[in-house]
């Protein structure tokens, strides 16, 4: 018999939800099996599955690098063996709202690169495109083919209650974590194979057949019969490499990098042992910055020097199209439930976190007058790097975050500390409840979304720490949507 | 496949022979050490000189010294071709190839570098060394037999097999190349036990003792070994051989590609001249002129593998 919690030490932080337990203990409806399963299992024999859940990540190379460190330092996400459970009728609901939200994403993306009605409709300040660095004006009149401007996208969620769920964050560039989503489960499905039989699990193995479909759905028109779709990474050195290797391996497509490509013929092309070889699809994990030394930045050796003049002229699909950003960007986020109203016509399903927008002098006197209780994030920042969590932050912190808030106070945005729902990892001493988001993929196709059942659960491995960054100390979960 | 691909496959094998290569080196330099009454240290010099490392040695030490050739040759990071920098390299291009490769190959490898990468994290006793080089043997075949047991027979198999092949030749040539002066006729003295003991060197170098020893009934003689590891093609690692395995697998690519290279014309000469030498002839013409021929042929094949196969550009 396993204690299932900690002696709870948190007597004055303020009660999270747990999406395990009821506060009486008793577990909630989708953890009924889980929680039955668990409590027959003897705590020693599950840490020694952690440990094999370590080893085997190691042995199968599933590591992130860290830039500007030795070869050495490949690390490990932590994975934690509890799963984070979703109710199959709570997927539902939950899918119903990305895809209104990712249709409208693609809606808006199409306008602000064409006739921009959301900016006529004075719905969005101007300035706010016109001096974004995500804005690309070479996308402007630009039609992807298909019509397809964000073919993967990752909508970060976070929940506070029962029924309430917010999007964090949308990641409409090049969202990455999938690999893990896909190893976490095939892990679990290694260590506890008879969980699976007792209890249902929506799969998630079709991500890359899906992915493939759906990027080769959406290839150039005069495309070749067996549209050739490629992966191209930044290369070895980059802290993501290993999940840009596991999608083309899934997919069965090459892996290439700048230096395996060049333009011949208005075609992107790339070497073989049998000479050059047209690509029809480019799946980029390369920022837009990087795509084109002769469109963008100049300096760049990662990308391909022309890809962008082929992609204007309807030669290649570029997964996501460059300039998605204005689309993810902190500062549009807040204006989101206006986005999909603006071209759904309906109400967001979806909750945005409120947001006050510090360039607006109002917002910024309220913020500076709250900082201790608030999140402040910059607008362009990511993976929870120069971000103020007010609650957490020391005096001194808080009085160095103000000064850089009032020096440019456009640079930020500032959200509520929210209340993270927790789910239980394991410990030295059993169960122990920690914040937790999620990340579920959507795949854009011309014809359909398809999202997958789920998605990357990041948890907060630190007590009380609300970051899951696996930057700063965050590990990831298996999720399971419940089939019903 | 990318020509990028093909050239990291190729490379691939080529380092982790060369691992295993390095390791039997060390073997049997070792085991020539223990078994030898002078117990001078004169055997690592050759074997540094058979790893083409030599100079590398001399660079960071003044003197020949057991340890320390051993240290060198197995975990030094400024010897490209010591056992470590051999696995490193050849996990480097595992993790560029991921997607060529099956999972149960790039796992071998991935965990042949941890195994080694813990064993060899500090100088190796000489008391453990036995158990250490073992080590590597065990993970050198697990590599192997992933290979073999999961990966398809197509171009990206050829383009393995061919730098194993490669690596495989020039080391036993480099072998011959530096030992050949004990194979001559005018030196060797008939059952000396210096020329015995060198002898068991050049076939414990080729994990070909009890081979030989099996194909010739005990009769040991020093045309006998150069005879077995150049021209016998029951031999493993012979260079009738490898040479044919590398035709063998460049045969396929053409099939395959439906376009003849270059390199084909090449190895065709080479396999030619071994299909067709005998060893008489051989030591008329000179062993050692024979053997460097040889060597810059297989360098020039490679390079003419790479070009053609575009692994570069």
């Amino acid at each position: 018999m396993v204690r299932l919690f900690e002696t709870d030490t948190m007597r004055d932080t303020p009660r999270f939800f747990d999406e395990m337990q009821q506060p009486d203990g008793a577990p909630r409806a989708p953890y009924t099996g889980y929680d039955t399963w668990f409590k027959g299992e003897d705590l020693r024999d599950l840490r020694k599955k952690s440990a094999d859940a370590e080893r085997f990540f190691r042995r199968t190379g599933i590591t992130f690098n860290v830039y500007g460190q030795a070869e050495a330092d490949e690390r490990l996400i932590p994975f934690d063996l509890v799963p984070r459970i979703i109710a199959g009728r709570e997927w539902a609901r939950l899918t119903r709202g990305i895809e209104q939200r990712v249709r409208a994403i693609n809606a808006f993306l199409h306008d602000i690169y064409h006739r921009q009605e959301i900016l006529r409709a004075g719905r969005i300040p101007v300035e706010l495109i016109a001096k974004n660095a995500a804005f690309l004006p070479q996308m402007i009149g630009m039609a992807p083919p298909g019509g397809v401007y964000t073919h993967i996208v990752g909508v970060d969620l976070v929940r506070t209650s029962e029924d309430e769920f917010y999007v964090l964050e949308d990641n409409a560039r090049t969202p990455s974590g999938v690999s893990y989503m896909l190893e976490n489960r095939e892990t679990m499905l290694q260590m506890f194979p008879e969980l699976f039989t007792r209890i249902k699990v929506a799969a998630v193995q079709d991500y890359p057949v899906n992915l493939h479909r759906s990027l080769a759905a959406s290839a150039p028109r005069d495309c070749s019969p067996d549209c050739t779709v490629a992966v191209l990474t930044p290369g070895i050195h980059n802290a993501a490499y290993f999940e840009h290797a596991f999608l083309a391996d899934q997919m069965g497509v090459e892996l290439v990098e700048g230096h395996d490509i060049r333009i011949t013929g208005g075609k992107v092309q790339m070497r073989t042992t049998q000479g050059y070889k047209p690509i029809d699809v480019l799946y980029r994990r390369v920022d837009d910055d990087f795509l084109d030394p002769m469109n963008f930045r100049p300096d760049s050796l990662l990308g391909v020097p022309g890809v962008m003049d082929v992609y204007r002229a309807g030669g290649i699909t570029i997964a996501n199209a460059p300039g998605t950003g204005i689309a993810d960007d902190k500062a549009i986020y807040s204006y989101m439930p206006d986005i999909v109203e603006f071209y759904t016509g309906e109400k967001a399903i979806l909750q945005n976190v409120p947001t006050w927008r510090c360039s607006e002098g109002d917002a910024l006197a309220y913020v500076l007058d709250h900082l201790s209780e608030l999140v402040v994030k910059e607008v362009h920042g990511s993976g929870g790097y120069g971000m103020l969590v007010g609650p957490a932050a020391s005096k001194k912190e808080l009085a160095a975050f103000r000064a850089k808030l009032l020096a440019k106070p456009a640079n930020y945005i500032a959200q509520p500390t929210l209340a993270l729902s927790t789910v239980p990892i394991l410990t030295q001493a059993g169960l122990a409840p920690r914040h937790v988001d999620l990340r579920p993929f959507v795949l854009v196709a011309p014809d359909k979304i398809t999202i997958t059942p789920g998605g990357l659960t990041r948890v907060a491995l630190k007590k009380g720490s609300l970051v899951v960054n696996s930057s700063q100390g965050g590990g990831t979960k298996d999720t399971w949507v419940l089939e019903e | 496949m990318l020509g990028k691909t093909a050239g990291g496959l190729f490379w691939m094998f080529r380092y982790l022979e060369r691992s295993e290569n390095t390791a039997r080196l060390i073997e049997t330099g070792f085991r020539i050490a223990l078994t030898r009454a002078d117990g001078d240290d004169d055997e690592w010099t050759s074997v540094l000189q058979t790893a083409a490392v030599a100079h590398l040695y001399f660079e960071k030490y003044s003197q020949i010294e057991a340890a320390k050739a051993i240290d060198f040759l197995l975990r030094d990071p400024g010897n490209p071709s010591s056992v470590m920098s051999a696995i490193a390299q050849a996990r480097q291009n595992a993790r560029l190839v991921r997607t060529a490769i099956t999972r149960e190959v790039w796992e071998a490898v991935n965990d042949t570098y941890m195994v080694l990468k813990a064993a060899l994290a500090r100088p190796v006793s000489a008391r453990d060394l036995p158990e250490v080089l073992a080590l590597i043997r065990q993970q050198s075949a697990l590599v192997r037999g992933a290979m073999h047991g999961t990966m398809l027979r197509n171009d990206i198999f050829d383009f393995c097999r061919l730098g194993t092949f490669l690596e495989r030749a020039d080391n036993t040539a480099r072998i011959l190349d530096v030992k050949y002066y004990v194979l001559l006729p005018s030196i060797s003295q008939i059952g000396s036990s210096l020329d015995n003991v060198q002898w068991e060197t050049i076939l414990r170098s080729v994990a070909g003792m009890r081979a030989y020893r099996w194909i010739t009934q005990g009769e040991t003689s020093p045309m006998g070994i150069a005879d077995f590891l150049i021209f016998d093609t029951r031999m493993p690692r012979s260079l009738a051989f490898s040479v044919g395995k590398i035709a063998t697998n460049l045969a396929y690519l053409e099939q395959a590609y439906q376009t003849r290279h270059p390199c084909h014309a090449q190895i065709d000469g080479l396999s030619a001249r071994l299909r067709h030498g005998k060893i008489e002839r051989v030591f008329e013409d000179g062993l050692h002129e024979f053997i460097t021929d040889f060597l810059a042929d297989v360098g020039k094949l490679g390079q003419q593998i790479e070009a053609d196969y575009r692994f570069l550009g």
